[in-house]
């Protein structure tokens, strides 16, 4: 509880000493924060995998693009979670009764899909690609995306204990026994599912004025899709912290180490993500409370301390 | 008047018939057994029963409404609860979070997280397993896990309770546990209707016992009168009884 207290004061005061770039590496970080979380919210505990966050977070970037000179920012926010959340419910009608698989190539299917369809949509309607959007302030952003991912946090958290979140772990664990125990869970997995879109929607609007210009291809990149997954999994898709630590090791080492090694850091990332899949099913924290359970930990803390004895 | 009633049920899988015509009540109070040869369809008709699969012809009704078109939440929340004989557990679970579901999700009315939590507790207490609460499911043995569906069915509080073969691979002293269990739950005032291929069990316990062969029902009574009947013996006792020899 401390901890997390002086973690947000530290993010809180953090425009006041930490500079343009790092405050620029921190929306990012933060960013991926709430796309992985909300990803892991559905994805991890119904079982149904989605490669869709992109289509979601590309829709929130365009909600911005066409409401950015008539409405407030905030305003414009609370839409764009809007618009993702009933395009997501669409989407679940339709789909979250394929089961496996197949639901997983389709929402990879819709990315594309989105970004063609707006890439046509903006030739036919406007005879132009793409958006130029008026920057807002670094401050501006970053506060208004530290908020977002504290929100979308609580939430998840929320949502994880209550019966909602029980409903949805049952899906996961076994899908016809959840259904045969009075769960609808058609409803359950289409409501989840709009919901955690709603989350990605809105980091999508506030994202958008970190750029000049947005097009189709940008927006709805399959980046969005797998950085979210890749992280969520690296970090541990079945606990609340497991993609919050992956989103910002992984988000905070990518910004980093680009610009270090631009050539390697890609060859890095794949290996450290084969060794976890293959090596740790439950990721980061999954491995760090293994080795609370054996006693490793706290076996390594006490000989450090015998051995400062021993020094004193 | 029976409690579950079911006219002219029928199933097809493609143009296989795998449940044919068939009739069946069950009283309330009773406990009905429902045997056949491997691919008789018992389990056919318990997937028809819940819902797990549509219904091609006929009608069934419980207190004497109709079930048909219903999905498997709704006819859980009408107070029919099942288990499965290939086990369906929540494997990401504890033994108490599996039985909590049922408990939370299972009765027509929102129930509290306190009510849930006494449901839940009474339940795994009551198949007799308060020791291993809070152990994750896959830890127990296959025996287990279907008590462990037994509690999440009995947290729903349902009125009948229809049993997919709890007894296949448990040993002797097992197996008298069960009926045991069976017997409790009965008394308790749910209604029981049960596939088994455990002999001893379904001639010791039920008070009718239907017979399916093909998809067809052949014969129904009393344990001592299908134990007596020609046909019966011919498809399915006698066959048993040389496999057993």
């Amino acid at each position: 509880m401390g901890f997390l207290v002086l973690l947000l004061v530290f993010l809180a005061t953090f425009p006041l000493y930490g500079g343009v770039y790092h405050v620029r590496v921190l929306i990012a970080v933060l960013t991926f924060v709430i796309l992985a979380a909300s990803w892991a919210m559905f994805s991890g505990s119904t079982g149904y995998m989605s490669l869709a966050p992109a289509a979601f977070f590309g829709l929130g970037i365009y909600t911005m693009c066409v409401l950015e000179k008539e409405l407030p920012f905030l305003i414009i926010i609370v839409i764009g979670g809007l618009v993702a959340f009933a395009f997501a419910l669409l989407v679940g009608l339709v789909t979250l009764r394929l089961k496996g698989m197949y639901f997983a190539i389709f929402t990879f299917g819709l990315v594309v899909f989105m970004s063609e369809l707006i890439n046509y949509l903006e030739v036919a309607l406007r005879g132009t690609h793409g958006w130029h959007i008026t920057p807002l302030g670094n401050t501006t952003i970053f506060y208004t995306m530290l908020i977002l991912a504290v929100v979308t946090v609580l939430a998840i958290y929320f949502i994880r204990r209550s019966r909602l979140g029980l409903a949805m772990n049952s899906i996961g664990g076994n899908e016809d026994a959840a259904e045969h125990m009075g769960i609808n869970t058609t409803r359950v997995k289409v409501l989840t599912f709009a919901i955690s879109s709603m989350f990605m929607g809105a980091a999508g609007v506030i994202t958008a004025p970190i750029w000049i210009y947005v097009n189709a291809n940008i927006a709805f990149s399959t980046y969005y899709s797998f950085m979210p997954i890749l992280m969520a999994v690296f970090g541990g898709m079945g606990y609340l912290y497991g993609p919050i630590i992956g989103a910002v090791v992984f988000a905070y080492l990518e910004r980093i180490v680009r610009n270090e090694f631009p050539d390697y850091f890609m060859i890095g990332f794949g290996i450290i993500l084969v060794v976890v899949i293959l090596f740790l099913p439950n990721g980061l924290v999954g491995l760090i409370q293994k080795l609370q359970k054996v006693g490793l930990i706290s076996k390594l803390l006490n000989r450090g301390k015998e051995e400062q004895h021993a020094n004193t | 008047m029976p409690i579950l009633e079911g006219q002219d049920v029928t199933k097809y899988f493609g143009g296989l018939a795998a449940v044919s015509h068939v009739d069946f009540y069950v009283d309330r109070g009773e406990i009905v057994g429902l045997i056949g040869p491997n691919g008789a369809g018992k389990t056919t008709l318990f997937n028809l029963i819940s819902a797990a699969l549509p219904i091609s012809a006929g009608e069934i009704r419980f207190k004497e409404q109709k079930l048909n078109g219903l999905k498997p939440h709704q006819i859980c929340k009408k107070g029919v609860s099942r288990t499965f004989q290939e086990t369906k557990v929540f494997g990401n679970m504890s033994v108490l979070q599996n039985v909590l579901v049922g408990a939370f999700f299972g009765s027509p009315n929102r129930v509290s997280g306190a009510d849930a939590a006494r449901e839940a507790t009474q339940a795994v207490d009551f198949v007799g397993l308060p020791a291993m609460s809070a152990t994750p499911i896959q830890d127990l043995t296959l025996v287990n896990q279907k008590r462990v569906e037994v509690a999440r069915a009995l947290a729903t509080r349902p009125e009948l309770l229809l049993l997919d073969e709890l007894m296949a691979g448990l040993n002797s002293t097992e197996v008298s546990e069960a009926m045991e269990l069976v017997t409790r739950i009965r008394d308790t005032g749910i209604t029981i209707f049960m596939v088994e291929h455990v002999m001893k069990a379904i001639m010791g316990i039920c008070e009718r016992i239907m017979v399916l062969h093909h998809g067809e029902k052949i014969a129904e009574g009393t344990p001592r009168e299908i134990a007596a009947n020609k046909k019966v013996i011919e498809i399915y006792l006698g066959e048993e009884t040389y496999a057993g020899s």
